[in-house]
């Protein structure tokens, strides 16, 4: 019953102020499209952070060929008990062409033709902190038999460093296009609520409590951002579905670096969507209304 | 029902109210009369608590007014009716709804809304208008609304901050008579006016204030200052000068 008749208040004082109300769901739209961008791009870069992570947090040890495999057995179970190593892996020569040939895809037949496989055996060492690679990496110099060691630090740590840095600068970005939204939204029902101070004056007269007064503007600004928020999400998961159809078909599948799935990406902006339209409208009308509310 | 025990209210320049005390009877109908800037709304908008006082104590119906917190301030005045000169009624609402919505804002059941609303109009005369818009009514009829919307929560005060300042003269005594039947149905009415004749004839409790004081306090008219006297005089009802009143220049002086 109060329910109702907050909403229909609501409905009443949009549809007098139809153009405002259309006005301000379009600026909101626009706010979280932006938005919407900004978070895709820092969910991605999330994302290959943390495969290129797990890809290099590894200290691939090369053994030579001549190296006998009950050798390298012995090393692996001695290598398993240093600190900071979370696993040791035995790789032989034909499990690496299977990796390899997997990783190639399509173009796999292309390794058929090797008469000789020139792959290592080797020791794929897992690292439980990516910082102190370099002590296991020195540590696994010593073993003997072995032709080299790879591993990444150098460029993972670079890597982490630019993907903080964006995602800093995204999430930096996403606030205050929040905090602008809110002012959107604010100034918008602030304008309704000029046109009815008038009203808002004589119902606290009556003896109108402010919840009852705030009720209306309130919903009206819920209803505004939840429209937005719905509208955004909707054209944000058509053109996310778009793009990443035409970048998995190309380069982004060569760099082995995933985009995370459209459907999960879809539901997720439209609830993040309606979170933040529906507190930026509710916010906004109650920043609007604080100064029409002090007694 | 109205105490004010030393209410001072300062604005930043100007004094509103200085040393003001006075008490008002349940029951009463007392006109507060005075020039213009003499702090008359001043006083009004104390006893809504629209503005706080800097010192004294306000009572309302044994509740002490200065100390409400923001939470008490709407059960407050809806115990306390309020009319104003300019009527102020919602122009996008009929004469139906902006009597009902006064109701609404306390989640009255509609049946008895639907029943209190037509009864109240009917005695403001005005029954006939319950569809209508407030700019489809003449000034008189519009006010008989504003005063149907004040009392319809049966208050126990009606506060008139110049209600008849733009009426003509019989309109004006029109809406008097509601307001004294008002009155004589219990509530007590604290009427603000410009308006010598009809203070001068009602012969009723008359303050007068000055520069935000009271300069006078008894039963009679609009000059009456400082008859203390005359209250018991004025009770036997004394003969009424017949005062031609310019109504033009009346309610805007
Ligand atoms: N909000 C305000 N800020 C500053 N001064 C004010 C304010 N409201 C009223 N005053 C001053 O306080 C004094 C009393 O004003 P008040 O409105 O109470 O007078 P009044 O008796 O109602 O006058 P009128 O008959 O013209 O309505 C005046 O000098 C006025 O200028
Ligand atoms: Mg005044």
């Amino acid at each position: 019953m109060r329910l109702a008749y907050t909403i229909s208040q609501a409905f009443k004082q949009m549809n007098r102020n139809k153009a405002m109300t259309v006005a301000s769901v379009f600026a909101i739209t626009a706010m979280l499209l932006i938005l919407g961008l900004f978070f895709i791009l820092v969910v991605n870069i999330n994302m290959a952070a943390e495969s290129i992570r797990d890809d290099y947090n590894t200290i691939e040890v090369f053994y030579l060929d001549e190296t006998k495999e009950a050798d390298i057995k012995k090393a692996q179970t001695e290598v398993a008990a240093w600190d900071n190593v979370e696993k040791v892996e035995y790789r032989s020569k034909a499990q690496a062409m299977e990796v390899l040939k997997k990783r190639w895809g399509d173009s796999g037949y292309l390794l058929d033709s090797l008469k000789n496989n020139p792959l290592p055996n080797s020791l794929i060492i897992t690292v439980k902190d990516l910082e102190g690679s370099d002590a296991v990496a020195e540590q696994a110099k010593n073993l003997a038999g072995i032709e080299d060691i790879r591993y990444y630090k150098d460029t993972v740590d670079k890597l982490v460093k630019v993907t903080n840095g964006i995602q800093i600068a995204g999430l930096v970005i996403i606030a205050f296009l929040i905090i602008i939204s809110i002012v959107v939204v604010s100034n918008t029902i602030k304008l309704t609520v000029l046109n009815r101070s008038e009203e808002i004056s004589i119902m606290k007269y009556v003896g109108a409590t402010n919840w009852f007064i705030r009720g209306p503007f309130l919903f009206e600004g819920i209803w505004i951002g939840g429209l937005s928020a719905a509208l955004s999400a909707g054209i944000v998961a058509a053109a996310y579905w778009k793009a990443a159809d035409i970048l998995e078909s190309g380069i982004i599948q060569v760099m082995s670096i995933p985009m995370v799935p459209v459907k999960f990406m879809a539901l997720n902006l439209l609830w993040i969507f309606l979170a933040l339209g529906i507190s930026i409208g509710a916010w906004g009308s109650i920043i609007s209304m604080r100064r029409f509310l002090d007694t | 029902m109205i105490t004010f025990d030393h209410v001072t209210k300062y604005y930043k320049t100007n004094i509103g109210l200085n040393d003001v005390s006075l008490h008002i009877d349940r029951g009463e109908f007392v006109f507060l009369v005075g020039p213009s800037g003499a702090g008359k709304s001043t006083l009004i908008k104390l006893i809504l608590k629209e503005i706080d006082a800097d010192s004294g104590s306000i009572l309302v119906n044994g509740r002490e007014v200065t100390k409400l917190t923001s939470r008490l301030i709407p059960a407050h005045r809806r115990n306390v009716g309020i009319v104003f000169q300019d009527f102020r009624l919602l122009e996008h609402k009929t004469v139906y709804e902006n009597v009902a919505f006064a109701m609404e804002i306390t989640h009255q059941k509609r049946r008895e809304i639907k029943e209190r609303v037509p009864a109240v109009l009917g005695l403001m005369g005005i029954e006939e208008y319950v569809k209508k818009y407030p700019s489809e009514l003449s000034a008189g009829e519009q006010q008989r609304v504003a005063i149907a919307r004040a009392i319809i929560n049966a208050p126990d005060v009606l506060i008139a901050d110049e209600p008849t300042g733009n009426l003509d003269p019989d309109t004006a005594w029109e809406i008097m008579r509601l307001l004294e039947m008002i009155n004589e149905k219990g509530t007590t009415v604290l009427m603000v006016t410009h308006a010598k004749d009809i203070v001068d004839r009602m012969n009723k409790r008359v303050i007068s204030l000055e520069n935000g004081q009271i300069t006078g306090d008894a039963v009679g008219s609009y000059e009456t200052k400082n008859a203390e006297e005359n209250k018991e005089e004025a009770e036997g009802g004394e003969e009424e000068e017949e005062f031609v009143f310019d109504w033009t220049s009346g309610g805007l002086d």
